[in-house]
């Protein structure tokens, strides 16, 4: 065609000039700051890797906070993914009323971020509230949801695994576009529904469980409207202090910039080295359509 | 409700043996059909009851709202709606809702125009460097905000922009937001090109054949754009936390928070009401234009 070769640039020049000004020099300047003591009225000032060693080192907020985060994500990510997973393989199926079951489980993750929903899942876990009833209706004792370290994070886990249904949306989309015929074939073998499921239905799908699985990490070593919202304070003895909401105190409570960018920045490293270790492996249990590998 | 089991192989009429097994299998099909729909059901109830529930506690009375699992109040009220609305603040829950238009709307707008933009360069032009700036798009759709919210502060705090409406919209404008971005060049390069080489011919440059081609075609991709931004607009707590300190800019997720903190000890029904209340936006359009998420998600895919 018989345009400047350069014509493209000018159609992405939003987009290089926003690269630049607010992610790839906010990027920079934030390693640059995790090294540094700024405490915004003063000029930051280069401390090298102290902010670092005082984090593994004496900060045991930080070394609960991390674990705690750690835990969330182990558990929240794959129960998410396996319920997704679950409800999608039932929703393929020639049912009435797919399409209405579809949107109700669709609900969730459409308002599961907000305030509001925060707000109702401190109510329906409340010593009084709404699941406490639930269990005294059928004769079990309740339960301090709440109040009780063990259980504190678990219940942000649950209000996640609640918005399963975008993952689902994606699960169901890739399921649904199987070609039948594999099925057919897997049912002349002799091959039970489990056994199809396992060896023909699964591998066909990696893809999307790849995709699902590096998008829901990286989501969920982010949260942070749910535990703020639902504890004030990180929760009893801290059990639901995810990191984020600890550079959130540093960052803008005591505008300890350059030791909260520290604590970004391990948790970046942290997110990047297992999405890096996630698309290593994948090489060998995603597979790939003609075995295109991209 | 009617089962619909999927239809059993073509087999020979003749054969007895065949018959009977297909009767079986036909019995067993039905069976599980309906263990699906019993599933999906009951998933379904527990999935949606807290909903159902918050709606019908909006409209109890305080006393009532932790000592029945119902959801239909036994005396109806609209008290926390009115006082819920009135706030402990000078402001009502009117202006909150305002302020939050005076973020999703541009923010909407400026998503929309720049992906449009940006989408096509990337999907329709050849140049240099055309690789690494794609590579950087997918990197940032992975990058966590996390890392780069400190010193963007720090560089809005520099331009003047903090307790202004304009951190929170501004990089979505420069097609900040790169999972929109890459859900259009998908979306783009799956549509056929021939109308826009016909229109090249015809003599149109490639902004005319942008705007009258290519955006009438991509008008329900920008509406999935559109509506997901809309929604994360609305569920945005952390930004407007960091960038909005006066509560006469405050948007309904800090003023609900805001609510939380000043009425909980005792005036629950007014929290559940003004929560009812910040949902509703979100639910109407989301019922209005559900088609559009469901086809975003499965273009894009999307993060949520």
């Amino acid at each position: 065609m018989g345009h400047s070769r350069y014509l493209g640039l000018l159609y992405l020049a939003p987009y290089i000039i926003g690269l630049l000004v607010f992610t790839a020099l906010p990027f920079l300047a934030s390693l640059y700051l995790s090294f540094t003591d700024y405490g915004l009225m003063n000029a930051p000032a280069w401390v090298g890797a102290d902010n670092y060693l005082h984090l593994f080192t004496r900060d045991r907020t930080f070394m609960r906070s991390l674990s705690v985060t750690l835990i969330y994500v182990a558990t929240t990510v794959p129960l998410k993914l396996a319920f997704a997973l679950f409800i999608a393989a039932i929703l393929n199926y020639k049912l009435s009323f797919i399409n209405f079951f579809r949107t109700a489980y669709y609900v969730p993750s459409i308002l599961g971020g907000s305030v509001a929903i925060a707000v109702l899942w401190r109510y329906i876990f409340a010593e009084a509230g709404l699941v406490n009833m639930a269990l005294f209706a059928v004769g079990l004792d309740p339960v301090n949801w709440l109040g009780d370290p063990d259980l504190a994070l678990f219940t942000i886990t649950l209000l996640r695994v609640w918005q399963f249904g975008s993952a689902m949306v994606i699960f169901l989309a890739a399921l649904q576009s199987i070609d039948k015929s594999l099925y057919e074939a897997a049912a002349i073998d002799g091959a039970g529904k489990a056994t199809t499921f396992i060896f023909v239905t699964l591998p066909l799908i990696t893809p999307v469980i790849f995709f699902n699985l590096v998008m829901q990490m990286v989501q969920a070593f982010q949260e942070f409207n749910g535990p703020y919202i639902i504890f004030n304070n990180g929760g009893p003895l801290k059990a639901a202090y995810l990191l984020p909401l600890y550079i959130y105190e540093e960052a803008f409570k005591k505008f300890e910039m350059g030791y909260a960018s520290a604590i970004a920045w391990v948790l970046f490293v942290i997110i990047m080295v297992l999405t890096v270790v996630a698309f290593v492996t994948s090489r060998k249990w995603v597979y790939y359509a003609g075995d295109k590998r991209s | 409700m009617s089962a619909m089991p999927s239809a059993p192989p073509v087999l020979d009429d003749d054969d007895a043996d065949m018959r009977a097994y297909v009767a079986s299998e036909k019995r067993r099909e039905r069976l599980s059909a309906m263990l699906r729909y019993t599933a999906l059901f009951a998933v379904g109830l527990i999935m949606l009851y807290p909903l159902i529930w918050l709606v019908g506690a909006s409209f109890k009375t305080n006393s009532e709202i932790f000592t029945s699992p119902g959801f239909l109040p036994a005396e109806p009220t609209l008290d926390g709606y009115v006082k819920g609305w009135q706030t402990s603040t000078p402001y009502n829950f009117g202006r909150f809702f305002w302020n939050t238009f005076l973020i999703v709307a541009p923010k909407v707008i400026g998503t929309v125009i720049s992906c449009t933009l940006v989408a096509y360069g990337f999907a329709r032009f050849d140049f240099p460097g055309k690789k690494l700036l794609f590579s950087l798009l997918i990197g940032t759709l992975l990058l966590p905000n996390v890392v780069t919210r400190i010193p963007q502060y720090i560089l809005f705090r520099d331009f003047g922009w903090l307790d202004t409406y304009l951190p929170l919209w501004v990089p979505s404008a420069f097609a900040g937001d790169a999972f929109f971005v890459f859900m259009v060049v998908q979306f783009l390069r799956a549509l056929p090109r021939d109308m826009e080489e016909a229109a090249r011919v015809d003599g149109a440059n490639s902004f005319q054949t942008l705007i009258f081609i290519v955006v009438p075609m991509l008008v329900p991709a920008l509406i999935s754009v559109a509506l997901f931004q809309f929604m994360w607009t609305m569920n945005d707590f952390l930004g407007p936390l960091i960038y909005i300190s006066s509560v006469e800019k405050f948007p309904v997720s800090l003023a609900l928070k805001l609510s939380i903190d000043t009425t909980e000890a005792f005036e629950w029904n007014r929290i559940l009401a003004m929560s009812v209340a910040t949902l509703t936006p979100a639910l109407v359009v989301f019922f209005l234009a559900q088609k559009y998420f469901i086809e975003g998600i499965s273009v894009g895919g999307v993060k949520g």
